[in-house]
C-alpha cells in the first residue's frame, strides 16, 4: 500500500477539496496504482543529473527584464465582473476573524 | 463551394475572385457549424456576432483593396481554454461555467489580425485533463469519422470540428499530447511547436512547463500558416521565444531527400498491429522519397509516463489552486454548518465543482510536492526529465527527424476506458516525451485501419526545427495523397 484513507483525507486538506467518503475510497485505489507505477522511476540513477528548470536554454538571463512602464489597469469594474460575489469595490468572502 | 473541405488557399481564391465575401461565407460557415454540431458536440458555444464583425472588417479591408491578411475570412474554431474577450471560456469546467474574460490571448488576437474569423469555442476535457474527451463536464465529443468513438483528448472538439468541416482550422493545447492524439484519431494535421514558440498569454494554465498552443488543420500548409501567424515573442509571456519566427510555408515543397530519419526502437513496443502497419507503410514510402531512415534508441522512455504524471500534476495542483470560489464566478451553494468559514467555502467550491479527473490529479500532485514526498517525487521527476531531454539532443546528432506513432492504438469507444485512470495515462506515452523535452512535434495522418479508423505518423525534430518538420510532413502528404483523408 503506497497510501491509506486518513492520507488522502489528509492530502484533501491540503488541497482544499471537499471530498465525498465513496470519492475517497476510489482515490485510495486509484492513488495507489498510480503511485505504485511512479515508483518505477526509483530504479534510475540519478545522482549526477541536473533536474530540469527550463527546458530552453538560448536567451540570455536577463533577456526578459525590462524598464518598468506604467500602463492603464484593468479598471475595478472589469476584475470584479467575474466574482460571485462582490461590494463596495471588493471581492466579498466568509468572515474570517471571529468579533 | 464546399464549406466542409475548404482549405485557407481556397478562402483566399474565392474572395479574390469575388465568388463569396467574407461575411456570406462567415453566415454559411455559422450554419454549417450550428447545424453540424448536435452530431460530435465539438463546439460549446458560438460566437456569431464576433465571427460577423471579423468578416466585416475583412470585407471592408477587401473593398479599400487593402490586404486582409494571411486568414482573411478564415473560419476557426479555438478550444475553450483559450480566453477570448467577452466571449464564455469555460475550460470544459463546471466551475468556469460562466466565466467571461477581460481580455483576448495573444494568439488569438494575432490570428484576428490576420483575418481569421472566430466561430466558436470547442469542447475539451476539463481543463484539458484527459485523452477521450469524457471529461468535459459538458458530454463526451464524439468522433465524426466514427460516431460511437472518443475524438481523442484533451483538444477533441477541436480536432472534430476540422475533421467534420465545421471549421477551416482551430486551435488547441498540448501539455502532454492534446494537439497531437486527438488529430490522430480524427485523421487531421495537429501541431505542437518548440515550447515558448507561441505565446501561452491567455492559454488558460495546466502545467506551465508543458503547455503549448497549437493548430490543427485538413493540410499541413494550413497548419504551418496558422502557427507562422501566431508564433513568436510576446511580452505578455516572459518564457516565450525570442528566436526569429520564419516563413514555414514558404520553405515547403522542398526536397526531402537524403534527410535522415531516426525510429526510435521504444515506440513500436506496446503498438496495436494495425497502427504499427500504417507507420511502417509510412516509413516505406518517406524511404521512396529518399530519406535515410535507420533505428535509434531513447532509453529514458520507459520513465516518460511516470515523470509526466509527476510534473503535470504538482503543476497542475498548484495552478488550478485559484478556483476558490473568490474570483472565478462560481461559488458553492451550499450553506450548511462548517461551510460558513473561509476555507469550508474553498473546500466546498472546489469539491463540488471539479470533476472526477480534476480532483484525482489536484490530490497527485498534492501529494508530490507534500512534505517528506518532494524529493522522491517531484525533485526526481525533474531530473528524469534532464535524462529524456538529452537522450533527444543526443539522437538529434545522428538524424535530422524522428519518426514514430502517436498512439498506440486508434480511437476507442466511448466509455471502454473510463474506468482504468492508470492505462488511459499509459496510452499517452509516445507524445508526452515531446513536450517534456519541449521540441516541436505533429501528427500527420498516415492511413486508415481496417475498420476506417484513422492513424497518425508522429514527427519530432529540433527545438525551433519547426520549418524542417512542416517540410518533411508536406512532402509526405502530398506523396501519399493523405491532404484531407479524414
Amino acid at each position: 500500500m503506497k497510501i491509506t484513507e486518513p492520507e488522502v483525507r489528509y492530502v484533501a486538506g491540503l488541497a482544499n477539496l471537499k471530498l465525498t467518503d465513496s470519492e475517497i475510497t476510489r482515490l485510495a485505489k486509484d492513488m495507489d496504482d498510480i503511485l505504485t507505477h511512479m515508483d518505477a522511476l526509483s530504479e534510475l540513477d540519478t545522482s549526477a543529473v541536473e533536474p530540469m528548470a527550463q527546458v530552453l536554454y538560448q536567451s540570455e538571463e536577463t533577456a526578459t527584464l525590462r524598464e518598468d512602464q506604467p500602463v492603464p489597469p484593468l479598471g475595478n469594474e472589469i476584475a470584479l465582473a467575474n466574482a460571485p460575489l462582490a461590494g463596495a469595490g471588493y471581492y466579498k468572502v466568509p468572515k474570517v476573524i471571529e468579533r | 463551394m464546399n464549406i466542409a473541405s475548404l482549405t485557407i488557399e481556397q478562402v483566399q481564391a474565392g474572395l479574390a475572385a469575388r465568388q463569396f465575401s467574407a461575411v456570406e461565407l462567415a453566415k454559411s460557415a455559422l450554419e454549417f457549424a450550428q447545424a453540424e454540431n448536435p452530431k460530435t458536440n465539438a463546439y460549446l458555444h458560438f460566437c456569431p456576432e464576433r465571427a460577423l464583425a471579423a468578416a466585416e472588417r475583412v470585407d471592408q479591408k477587401l473593398a479599400a483593396g487593402e490586404n486582409a491578411g494571411p486568414l482573411a475570412g478564415v473560419p476557426l474554431a479555438v478550444k475553450d481554454v483559450i480566453v477570448t474577450k467577452g466571449v464564455r471560456t469555460t475550460c470544459g469546467s463546471r466551475l468556469l461555467e460562466r466565466y467571461v474574460p477581460p481580455y483576448d490571448a495573444t494568439a488569438v488576437v494575432r490570428l484576428e489580425q490576420a483575418g481569421a474569423v472566430i466561430l466558436g469555442k470547442t469542447n475539451c476535457d476539463e481543463f484539458a485533463m484527459g485523452s477521450s474527451n469524457e471529461n468535459s463536464a459538458f458530454g463526451p465529443v464524439r468522433n465524426p469519422v466514427a460516431l460511437d468513438r472518443v475524438p481523442g483528448g484533451s483538444s477533441g472538439g477541436s480536432a472534430a470540428a476540422v475533421a467534420q468541416g465545421t471549421a477551416v482550422v482551430a486551435l488547441g493545447s498540448d501539455t502532454g499530447g492534446s494537439v497531437r492524439q486527438p488529430a490522430s484519431f480524427c485523421g487531421v494535421v495537429g501541431v505542437t511547436p518548440t515550447y515558448g514558440r507561441v505565446s501561452r498569454y491567455g492559454l488558460v494554465a495546466f502545467a506551465s512547463s508543458l503547455d503549448h498552443i497549437g493548430p490543427f488543420g485538413r493540410t499541413v500548409r494550413d497548419a504551418a500558416l496558422l502557427l507562422e501567424t501566431m508564433a513568436g515573442r510576446d511580452e505578455c509571456d516572459s518564457t516565450s521565444a525570442f528566436a526569429p519566427v520564419p516563413s514555414y510555408t514558404a520553405q515547403l515543397d522542398g526536397t526531402v531527400a537524403g534527410l535522415r530519419l531516426g525510429l526510435p526502437r521504444e515506440y513500436f513496443e506496446g503498438l496495436a498491429s494495425e497502427s504499427g502497419d500504417r507507420i511502417h507503410q509510412a516509413v516505406e514510402l518517406l524511404k521512396n522519397l529518399g530519406c535515410e531512415v535507420r533505428e535509434i534508441s531513447l532509453p529514458a522512455t520507459q520513465y516518460a509516463v511516470p515523470c509526466y504524471y509527476i510534473i503535470a500534476t504538482a503543476e497542475a495542483s498548484s495552478n488550478l489552486a485559484r478556483y476558490d470560489g473568490v474570483r472565478y464566478t462560481t461559488r458553492a451553494n451550499s450553506t450548511r454548518a462548517n461551510e460558513d468559514t473561509l476555507s469550508g467555502m474553498y473546500r466546498a467550491t472546489r469539491g463540488e465543482g471539479f470533476g472526477a479527473e480534476c480532483k484525482r490529479r489536484i490530490m497527485l500532485g498534492t501529494y508530490v510536492l507534500s512534505h517528506g514526498y518532494y524529493d522522491a517525487y517531484y525533485l526526481k521527476a525533474q531530473k528524469v526529465r534532464t535524462l529524456i531531454a538529452e537522450d533527444f539532443h543526443k539522437a538529434f546528432a545522428e538524424v535530422d527527424a524522428i519518426v514514430a506513432p502517436v498512439s498506440p492504438f486508434p480511437a476507442f469507444k466511448i466509455g471502454e476506458k473510463l474506468d482504468d485512470p492508470m492505462e488511459m495515462y499509459l496510452s499517452d506515452i509516445y507524445t508526452i516525451t515531446g513536450d517534456l523535452a519541449g521540441i516541436p512535434c505533429m501528427s500527420v495522418p498516415c492511413g486508415k485501419t481496417s475498420e476506417g479508423l484513422p492513424v497518425g505518423m508522429q514527427i519530432l525534430a529540433k527545438h525551433f526545427d519547426e520549418a524542417g518538420m512542416f517540410r518533411l510532413a508536406d512532402a509526405f502528404e502530398k506523396a501519399g495523397g493523405f491532404a484531407g483523408s479524414n
